[in-house]
């Protein structure tokens, strides 16, 4: 008995470590492959990263959002827009001189930090998809958005190696968001400017709103500013990855 | 578990062993935990926007296939709705998964779940047996296997068609159904009918002994069994 106990004992300790020790292991080299999410703490936090890695591995056999035809782009796009335009007056000028004095800052970990005006993003090779955008309250809508590859801007800019995240930033202050480095790269992913066909309505987030069609509408920030590249979150906000995060919401909104 | 007849490399199902298995035990107990995870989530989740579509899209400004008699509520705040509806769903999951591997693997499914084809008769089916058989009955059979081999897969199907992210790797999943919003409506309604499974299952649990059930799935055993034992 003693002797069966003592063994089991053992056993159960050896189980442990090694138990832990996975884990440790695990965590580490996930974090490497960038499989852990900014708002991995928490009660919910393990849910949300085993969503995310599992979600990220899976897309990273190539994955495109659903494309749809013309015909189903929908009549009345629902805008979404409790808040209103920004309420200052830069906003206002802006506005009324079709944002030709609008610049789009980007900085952070880049070989060369630039800034975009309106017309320069709309002289690049234009991409159009038409997809949906779902918002995380359960409505959509399907639209064709017209702009410049986000890729093709961070390119312009260089991108250095250490960067792990694109954060962006709204004119609406304390709205911004981020994405890691295969949303930011994917080829759909746009700073779009137009949308079915003439340009970005304020409401949807003129002059210029990120288009991340593989992940929930709020992860789409509307009037940009600035996209910021960073090797690390933790000294961004709270840490969490985005205004999404602070408010309850999760940071991967791939769902 | 130590009452069964236990003889190495050989299994005797005797009278003594347990009403059921330690693994239908423990995942019975985390499914039901989950489930009350998925579903307070699920309403929170649903009383944000409590308008069903058909179809690919659907918003405010779009007509609605049903105007729910529910409030919306949670504008803003339902971000925890989420977080809980997706830790819960991952439990109630790999659970599942386990449950039907073993399920399969010890013909769980086969002896104790799937009604016997003789059963299948109209005139059985209109039988209703007031006696408690050691085994269940062909209409409890039914609801199990059901529930287990249709409603939970439909749940987890209609679930991931919602997803952005999953559906752009396996676009099938989605445009089978008819869309995205087509997807949300099912798992609405199936989500109705397993909560209605729910209440049978528990009114059942009641009627017929809810302290012997309960024990049953706990221990293993019933009362009246252990005295025998």
């Amino acid at each position: 008995m003693s002797k069966l106990s003592r063994r089991r004992l053992i056993t159960a300790g050896l189980g442990t470590a090694a138990g832990a020790s996975g884990l440790a292991v695990a965590a580490r080299l996930a974090d490497r492959h960038g499989l852990i999410p900014p708002d991995h703490g928490g009660i919910y936090g393990v849910g949300e990263t085993v969503t995310y890695a599992s979600q990220r591995l899976l897309m990273s056999f190539g994955s495109a959002a659903r494309q749809f035809d013309r015909s189903q782009i929908t009549r009345v796009p629902h805008p979404n827009y409790p808040v209103g335009p920004p309420n200052d007056e830069t906003f206002e000028r802006l506005r009324k001189e079709n944002f030709a004095d609008w610049r789009l800052t980007v900085d952070g970990l880049v070989a060369r930090p630039t800034v975009f005006s309106l017309a320069e993003l709309k002289g690049y090779p234009p991409g159009t998809h038409i997809t949906q955008l779902a918002c995380e309250e359960g409505w959509s809508y399907i639209a064709e958005w017209t702009g410049v590859p986000l890729a093709h801007v961070l390119n312009l800019a260089g991108v250095k190696p250490q960067a792990r995240y694109v954060v962006y930033y709204s004119l609406q202050s304390g709205w911004w968001d981020s994405i890691d480095m295969p949303e930011a790269f994917h080829p759909q992913t746009f700073l779009t400017y137009g949308m079915n066909g003439g340009d970005l309505p304020v409401q949807h987030g003129a002059p210029v709103r990120l288009r991340v069609p593989r992940q929930l509408g709020y992860k789409n920030v509307k009037h940009l500013s600035r996209i910021m590249l960073t090797d690390s979150l933790k000294n961004i906000g709270k840490g969490l990855g985005s205004a999404a995060p602070e408010a309850g919401f999760s940071w991967y909104a791939g769902i | 578990m130590a009452d069964s007849a236990y003889v190495p490399g050989l299994f005797i199902r005797s009278s003594d062993a347990p009403r059921h298995s330690a693994i239908v035990r423990v995942t019975h107990w985390i499914n039901a935990l989950s489930f009350i995870g998925l579903l307070v989530s699920g309403i929170a989740i649903l009383l944000v926007h409590p308008r069903l579509y058909w179809g690919e899209t659907g918003s405010v400004d779009t007509p609605s296939l049903i105007d729910l008699p529910l409030p919306f509520v949670f504008k803003g705040q339902n971000g925890w709705g989420r977080y809980l509806h997706f830790l819960s769903a991952w439990f109630c999951v790999l659970n599942g998964l386990i449950y039907a591997l073993s399920g399969f693997l010890t013909e769980h499914f086969r002896k104790d779940l799937l009604p016997a084809k003789a059963d299948l008769t109209w005139r059985s089916l209109k039988r209703l047996d007031a006696e408690e058989p050691l085994s269940y009955g062909v209409h409890q059979r039914l609801a199990y296997a059901g529930v287990i081999f249709f409603l939970f897969p439909v749940m987890i199907w209609t679930g991931l068609a919602m997803s952005p992210a999953v559906t752009s790797v396996f676009p099938a999943i989605v445009s089978l159904l008819g869309g995205q919003q087509t997807a949300r409506t099912i798992h609405f309604f199936v989500a109705a009918a397993l909560v209605l499974f729910l209440l049978v299952h528990v009114a059942m649990v009641y009627l017929t002994g809810f302290t012997n059930h309960v024990r049953a799935m706990i221990t293993g055993y019933s009362i009246a069994r252990r005295e025998k034992a």
